[in-house]
Formats: structure tokens, C-alpha cells, sequence
């Protein structure tokens, strides 16, 4: 019901558009054409089968991959490219650092920094990115360790945490640079199913705190539970949208019918 | 004709039900193991007894020359070697080795044909080849490629004298081998690791520098320590251009005295002590960039680590 009640507010800042984003791997094309909308403090869910493009779709919005077709904006700015004029120019290596500092990822492999601590792996962008100071950043990241239910874990090594606390670090990670959007690349897919549970927890708690996030999934009760809307992905391409009773609970096309009768 | 039954179990049964405590254990004698060990230490006992004997070693002058002046130095000039050519072949395979994995193809070719060369030829020969430098280059000239126009000139034996060239030799060939096993270690890192830097903003060079290095010396200190001792005994071929190091110092006394064979032990005697020192020195290099990777593993590498060449 909160889908409706958001929804409702369109005059909400777009945080992602994306219109006709084309991606090729050689010569398999990957994304063909894709249109979506992220609105601020919305929490949008890809869903899909394997391969239809969901996790590359969701590097583009970050620049991890480029596009090679239409256009991908992130809170206003062009992913990767300056427009001047009729022109697009590429970004240098470095805009393209800047433009990623105000976008969280957390990947469906943790991903932490395994010769770095808890802490040091959640300090250490802030510290060398944005030159906070050590102390600052330390006692943020005891802060960030606690919100992720990790308190006192600051001196373990990635190695000694679980798999659920490892991505729960690397939540805490991406949350330390501030951003206003946070990507998730199947955050639960790797993980034992009893610790599933707690990293949705965590994820749960960013979206009721407002959080702009998106979110590559195969639990469709979360996206049921916390997505605002739901898209769903198959071949390269968006088959439908919508609410996620709209797209869940009443699918309108076959090969969304045909996959979620195989997931849920 | 007495068929009554005796009180006895059957034997089998109240031996298994005695505790084993009460028992006896024989261990297995490996008899194979005692014969194999008295015939290698009947071997080493002769050996040992031939060297002990024999007149020609003449430990009282190993003992008169192993820290004479000369031997120091030597040793000296070994040791400044082995720490600048490792340095230089260090710096310069993390150059090479950054260059051979750039999307650049220029810079991909001209590292892979460096690696390629220098892996290609006999560090022996390419030390010989610096040696008489100055019979390809007579004079070595600083100023502008394609045109007349000079800076400076320099006659090439009085820039490149022995020392010089077995410095160039030993750190150039060894910029090769550095190249490989920093390039190795590179690639040793997981592909996630570039992708988590670069979506928290760092740059190349920060991912680089604070992320995937840190993680690849993992895998380059054992073989670079292997290298270390192995550049450190292959500093001797430089007494073939009269370098100064060990081996020509204590060959230079011995061509005058003909002590052959005790100066040689000499010179052994610290090649051993020193390979020695830098095992350890490696071990401690292991355990700093092991951290967070549990100290298993760590022992295994160490016991388990091949040699790199």
C-alpha cells in the first residue's frame, strides 16, 4: 500500500533515467533499449532470469560498464559523458572517479578490501577520497558498524565474518561515502539462506530511513514488501513495470507469468 | 566323554572386551626407515671424515682470511649489489609490468619485447655485453633523438666502468623476472577488488596503490624473496668483468697464493651466512602482507614455495 502512496507524489526529484540505454558484450547484445525511472527516497527492484541483463544494467548506472546507446543520468548529470552543445564528451578517468562518490554499491560478492579491518575497509574511502580526517572517519565507522548491527567488530579481518556480516560491512562501506543513491547487485545471492535474513534487515532499515536504492534481487519478498516499483528484465529488455502487486501479483505478460511460476 | 561345557568364553570375544588400557602397545618398527637413515649417515660420516682429513681444505687459513679486509669489502660491494639491483628491478618491474597490463598496445609491446629479451639471454652473457659496452657505444651522447643537437658526450668507459656495468646487468635482467612475478601478482587479484575501489570513487592510481598492490604482495614477496637470493649468488658472475664483489676479491688472493679451495670456502661460508639472513628477513616480509588471511596458509606457502627460476 505505501507503493501507491508514493507513487502518488510525481512531482518527487528524479534520481536515475535511463531512456534507450543499449549495451553490447562483443556482439551479444546485452541491454536493448532501456527505459527506467528512479525517483528520490524510491526503492526500485530488477527482477529477471539469469543473464537477462539486470546486474549490467545496474554496473552502467555507475559507469562499472559503458554504454554504448541512448542516455543514463544520475540526479541530474550525464553517467560518464558531458554534453556541450549538440556533443557529448567522454569523461577523464578521474570526473568519472568524482561522479561515483555520490553512488553506493554493494556487490553480490562483498567485495571487501580482505588486507584491510572492518573499519579500515569502511574509513578508507573516506579518509583518502574525500580527505576526511582519520579520527572522524574512524568513529563514523564505529557509527556505520553499529547501524549494520556490527558494533565492537571494528578490528576483524573479512576473513573471520560470516558472510552475512561481511556484506552487512560492505553495506556499511558504500554508506560511509554519503551517497544519495545506493546500487545492490544481488546482495543476497551468495549467501548461506539463514543469513539472508539479516542483511535484508539492514537493507529494509536504509529504505525506511529514505534511502534511494536499487536493487538487482531474486527475493521477491522483499521486493514485494519494501520496492516501491518493480521492473521486471528478460532478454535484454524491461517487460513490464509497475507497483509491485502490479508486477507480482498480477502480471500482464506471459514471460513474467512463466518466471515468477518458477520463483515463487 | 566329558561334554560339559567350560566355564570360558570364547577367546576372541574376551580380548576384545579387555580396556585397551590394560594392554601392551607394540608400535610398528619401521625397519626400512633405520636402514635407509644408517646407510645416508654411513655416507655423510665419510664424507665428512675425507673433508676432515684432508690437508688441501687447510681450515686455519679459511680462518685466517674470513674477515680480512679485503673479504669484507667484498662482501660490501656484494651486499650494494644485491640491494640496488633489486631495488632498480623492482621499480622498474612494477613499471614494466604496469606497462605490459595498460590498454596501451605500444606500451604492451615494447614491455613484452623488454621481458622477452632480457628473460632470452644468459644473464652471464648479458653481463659480459655491458662490460664492453664501449665496443658498440664509444661515446654515449645526452641531447635531442634525430637531431645534431648535444647536451653532453661522454666516453663510454670512463661513465661505464665495471661496477657501473655490473649494476646495469644485474638490475636490468632482473627488471625482467620482477616484471613477470609483479604481473602475476596482479593478476591475482580478484576483478571485484577493482570494481569496489573504483564505485567508492578512487582513482586508477589509488586502486592501484591502496588496493590491489597491498593484496598482490602477497603473492610476489615469496618468489621476489627467492629472487633476492638468488641475485645475491648471482652477483659472483660479475667477477667475469672484475666487479669487486665476493668471489673476485678472493679470487684475486688466491691467483697470487693459489689457497684455491680455502678462500673459495671463504667466500661460501658468507654467501651461506647471508642467503641465510634473508630467509629470515622474507619470513617476517610474509607475515606483514599475509595479515587478514589467517596464518595457515601462511606456514603452508612457506614450506610449500617453489623456486622462481
Amino acid at each position: 500500500m505505501t507503493a501507491t502512496d508514493q507513487s502518488s507524489t510525481t512531482d518527487t526529484a528524479t534520481m536515475v533515467e535511463a531512456l534507450g540505454v543499449r549495451k553490447s558484450f562483443g556482439r551479444t547484445e546485452v541491454l536493448k533499449g532501456i527505459d527506467l525511472t528512479v525517483r528520490t527516497g524510491e526503492v526500485t527492484c530488477l527482477v529477471g532470469p539469469s543473464g537477462s541483463g539486470k546486474s549490467t544494467f545496474l554496473r552502467c548506472i555507475n559507469h562499472l560498464e559503458t554504454i554504448d546507446g541512448g542516455s543514463l543520468s544520475v540526479n541530474g548529470h550525464l553517467v560518464g559523458y558531458r554534453r556541450k552543445g549538440d556533443r557529448l564528451h567522454e569523461l577523464k578517468p578521474s570526473e568519472v572517479a568524482a561522479q561515483r562518490r555520490d553512488i553506493g554499491m554493494v556487490f553480490q560478492r562483498f567485495n571487501l578490501f580482505p588486507h584491510m579491518t572492518a573499519a579500515q575497509n569502511i574509513m578508507h574511502a573516506p579518509v583518502l577520497v574525500r580527505g576526511e580526517s582519520r579520527k572522524v572517519a574512524r568513529e563514523r565507522a564505529s557509527q556505520l558498524l553499529e547501524r549494520v548491527g556490527l558494533a565492537g567488530r571494528e578490528n576483524q579481518y573479512p576473513a573471520h565474518l560470516s558472510g552475512g556480516q561481511q556484506q552487512r560491512v560492505a553495506i556499511a562501506r558504500a554508506l560511509a561515502m554519503r551517497p544519495p543513491l545506493m546500487l545492490f547487485d544481488e546482495p543476497t545471492s551468495a549467501l548461506d539462506p539463514e543469513l539472508v535474513g539479516e542483511v535484508l534487515d539492514v537493507m529494509k532499515g536504509l529504505a525506511s530511513d529514505g534511502m534511494t536504492m536499487v536493487v538487482v534481487t531474486h527475493e521477491m519478498g522483499f521486493a514485494r514488501e519494501v520496492g516501491d516499483s518493480v521492473y521486471f528484465m528478460d532478454d535484454g529488455v524491461v517487460v513490464e513495470s509497475g507497483t509491485p502487486s502490479q508486477v507480482l501479483e498480477n502480471p500482464r505478460h506471459e514471460r513474467t507469468k512463466a518466471f515468477l511460476s518458477k520463483v515463487l | 566323554m566329558n561334554s560339559t561345557p567350560t566355564s570360558t568364553a570364547p577367546p576372541e570375544r574376551s580380548d576384545a572386551r579387555v580396556a585397551p588400557a590394560d594392554l601392551e602397545v607394540v608400535p610398528l618398527r619401521h625397519w626400512g626407515r633405520w636402514v635407509a637413515a644408517a646407510i645416508m649417515m654411513l655416507f655423510a660420516a665419510s664424507f665428512a671424515w675425507s673433508l676432515a682429513r684432508n690437508p688441501n681444505l687447510e681450515w686455519s687459513v679459511v680462518g685466517e682470511y674470513l674477515f680480512k679486509d679485503f673479504v669484507i669489502k667484498g662482501v660490501g660491494i656484494t651486499l650494494m649489489l644485491t640491494v640496488v639491483a633489486m631495488v632498480i628491478g623492482t621499480v622498474g618491474g612494477v613499471l614494466i609490468a604496469v606497462m605490459r597490463l595498460s590498454s596501451n598496445p605500444v606500451l604492451q609491446a615494447i614491455a613484452g619485447f623488454y621481458v622477452w629479451f632480457f628473460r632470452g639471454t644468459p644473464l652471464l652473457v648479458q653481463i659480459i655485453f655491458w662490460g664492453f659496452l664501449a665496443a658498440l657505444y664509444e661515446r654515449l651522447v645526452i641531447g635531442i633523438p634525430f637531431t645534431d643537437i648535444t647536451f653532453a658526450s661522454f666516453d663510454t668507459n670512463s661513465v661505464v666502468g665495471p661496477m657501473t656495468a655490473a649494476v646495469l646487468a644485474l638490475s636490468l635482467n632482473e627488471v625482467a623476472y620482477a616484471a613477470e612475478i609483479v604481473r602475476g601478482g596482479i593478476g591475482s587479484v580478484d576483478d571485484g577488488q577493482d570494481d569496489a575501489a573504483s564505485a567508492l570513487g578512487l582513482t586508477k592510481v589509488q586502486a592501484m596503490r591502496t588496493i590491489t598492490l597491498p593484496q598482490a604482495m602477497r603473492v610476489i614477496v615469496p618468489p621476489m624473496g627467492n629472487e633476492t637470493v638468488t641475485m645475491l649468488k648471482s652477483t659472483a658472475l660479475v667477477s667475469v668483468i672484475g666487479g669487486k664483489d665476493l668471489l673476485t676479491a678472493v679470487q684475486s688472493v688466491y691467483a697470487q697464493n693459489y689457497k684455491v679451495i680455502p678462500l673459495l670456502v671463504v667466500a661460501a661460508l658468507w654467501y651461506l651466512a647471508l642467503t641465510s639472513i634473508l630467509s629470515i628477513g622474507q619470513y617476517f616480509l610474509e607475515k606483514k602482507y599475509g595479515k587478514g588471511y589467517g596464518t595457515a596458509s601462511m606456514g603452508r606457502r612457506w614450506l610449500g614455495r617453489g623456486v622462481a627460476r
